[in-house]
């Protein structure tokens, strides 16, 4: 069975599935042995969460200036897809 | 399909993008991105595709800016980081002492602007991976094709990257009281 050492640098990979699955087998085989290797990936997994909920916000003011741009895109000419041949 | 409606639909996920790759400029990126998409919406049969295209669109203008602006993409070893865990580092430091779920914990002082602010600070051949993989949903395969890279290439990064983002995370809530503030609570 593979070390927690060899096991680490492979959870990001396991976890999002981008590791081979002779490896994945391998992780498998750990994890079901080492109670902190199992812990460590499910606070990466909640770290993957946290991560992918903090995208930015649009601010209102920006929101703004973008429905203005957006008007001037229709209403212009010069730009549009059909203008252009 | 009308133009404005699509982007409209599609507006605050561009700008969140937009944030995510050039901070500060975001505006000016999305504004950048709308036009070109704008001038050959014409070839967008699928609406379906349209979130995929204006993320392939966003990613390869600001990919024309930092070239225009003379920053090379670098790949920088990030030494140290290889071996880093910061579930470990963690465990070991036990910053919060009378906590029974220290790594939650943790995890839960970070607001969306404090995890936007510790990947900003990542160098852009890690952020960018990272920004399309974790926050966008772009498999990565499709994040290899748009960075113009092999898969081998963007896996590396990414794990470089993920690596060297963890590190970030304890580095940041030392830096800004997040540890002690918590400390505080407990006592």
């Amino acid at each position: 069975m593979i070390r927690c050492e060899d096991a680490l640098r492979d959870l990001w990979g396991y976890l999002c599935d981008e590791v081979t699955p002779e490896s994945r087998a391998r992780i498998a085989e750990h994890l079901d042995a080492c109670r902190r290797c199992c812990g460590e990936i499910a606070f990466l997994n909640e770290l993957r969460r946290v991560v992918a909920e903090a995208e930015p916000e649009l601010p209102a003011d920006v929101g703004v200036r973008m429905e203005a741009f957006l008007a001037t895109l229709e209403g212009s000419t010069d730009d549009r897809p059909d203008a252009q041949g | 399909m009308e133009f404005a409606e699509l982007a409209r639909e599609q507006l605050p996920r561009l700008y969140g993008l937009a944030r995510q790759l050039v901070g500060e400029d975001a505006e000016d990126l999305v504004q950048e991105c709308l036009l070109k998409a704008y001038r050959s919406h014409a070839e967008l049969r699928d609406r379906q595709a349209a979130p995929a295209w204006l993320t392939r669109i966003m990613v390869n203008c600001a990919r024309d800016r930092f070239r225009s602006r003379g920053r090379r993409v670098r790949e920088s070893p990030l030494p140290d980081v290889e071996d880093f865990s910061l579930y470990r580092v963690i465990a070991a430091e036990d910053p919060f002492p009378y906590s029974d779920s220290l790594h939650l914990d943790f995890l839960h002082r970070f607001g969306p602007e404090d995890v936007w602010a510790v990947l900003r600070g990542l160098p852009e051949i890690y952020r960018l991976p990272l920004v399309l993989v974790h926050m966008h949903d772009v498999s990565t395969k499709q994040a290899a094709r748009l960075l113009s890279v092999p898969l081998g290439t963007l896996l590396a990064r990414l794990h470089r990257g993920r690596k060297q983002f963890e590190k970030d995370l304890w580095t940041y809530a030392r830096e800004h009281d997040l540890l002690r503030e918590i400390a505080r609570e407990g006592t």
